[in-house]
């Protein structure tokens, strides 16, 4: 094959899971909207990290971290982590409170394929926020067989 | 129990936020893999974490099979007073382990 051609081929294959960010498969929006319900969460505020490129998708570090001062009458009351291509798109829910005193939170996770990872916070003011992120795998979860 | 990890101050400042990271050993068997006979593995996972300060509930996190086998969560929490916080995992097929931490908050 054409050296460029090729070149040409493999920046295409890179660039296609990055550019659609609202193309969100209806089992994550689903999921998102039993959630929020009929709120639209803003962004901002959130931070979510989590590698761009992973390796091997069967552990991927995850950190959500939210702008808040953590009082009784400002707080983070939840934070939601959710997926599009994997079988189900929850990956965890987990409630925090002021006695938080931060809320940031780690974990590791499973990805089936490279998609979008969406964090949704609810706030104690019943507000929501979120953000999104992006992360190509080459080495999926789950498609191995266990040993 | 030594299938568990955690990692968290002894001492702690009255009103400082501490990281409490803790790393439990388990599957997380997702139910949607096929075995060596082609048939499915059941769901076996940690469903639900918690964690507790003299009683009080601090942190919870349910879990889907999306959560890396062996789960490592890390969270913070206010250290308002000396006592033991109390992690509790549980989950499918009877699952249920539990970790005590002393922090003395000064």
């Amino acid at each position: 094959m054409d050296r460029r051609l090729f070149l040409a081929g493999t920046a295409a294959v890179v660039l296609v899971p990055l550019s659609p960010a609202t193309a969100t498969p209806d089992a994550m929006a689903e999921a998102i909207r039993k959630v929020v319900g009929t709120a639209t969460p803003t962004e901002g505020r959130v931070k979510l990290d989590v590698p761009p490129l992973v390796e091997n998708g069967s552990t991927v570090p995850l950190t959500v971290s939210v702008d808040s001062p953590m009082t009784e009458a400002d707080h983070v009351k939840a934070i939601h982590v959710f997926n599009e291509k994997n079988p189900q798109p929850n990956v965890f829910s987990a409630r925090l409170g002021p006695r938080s005193g931060k809320a940031v939170i780690g974990t590791r996770i499973k990805l089936g394929d490279s998609q979008r990872i969406v964090a949704i916070v609810e706030t104690s003011d019943g507000k929501f926020l979120s953000a999104g992120a992006d992360v190509i795998v080459t080495l999926a979860a789950c498609l191995e067989e266990s040993p | 129990m030594s299938n568990i990890l955690v990692n968290a101050p002894k001492t702690a400042k009255r009103g400082a936020a501490i990281e409490i990271k803790a790393l439990i050993m388990h599957p997380m068997e997702t139910g949607f893999r096929p075995g060596p006979n082609g048939r499915i593995i059941p769901r076996n996972i940690i469903e639900r974490f918690t964690a507790t300060w003299n009683g009080a509930e601090i942190f919870t996190m349910d879990m889907s099979p999306a959560i890396a086998a062996n789960p490592f969560v890390s969270f913070f929490a206010e250290a308002k007073e000396s006592g033991t916080v109390v992690l509790r995992w549980t989950g499918d097929e009877g699952f249920a382990a539990e970790q005590r931490v002393d922090i003395a908050v000064e």
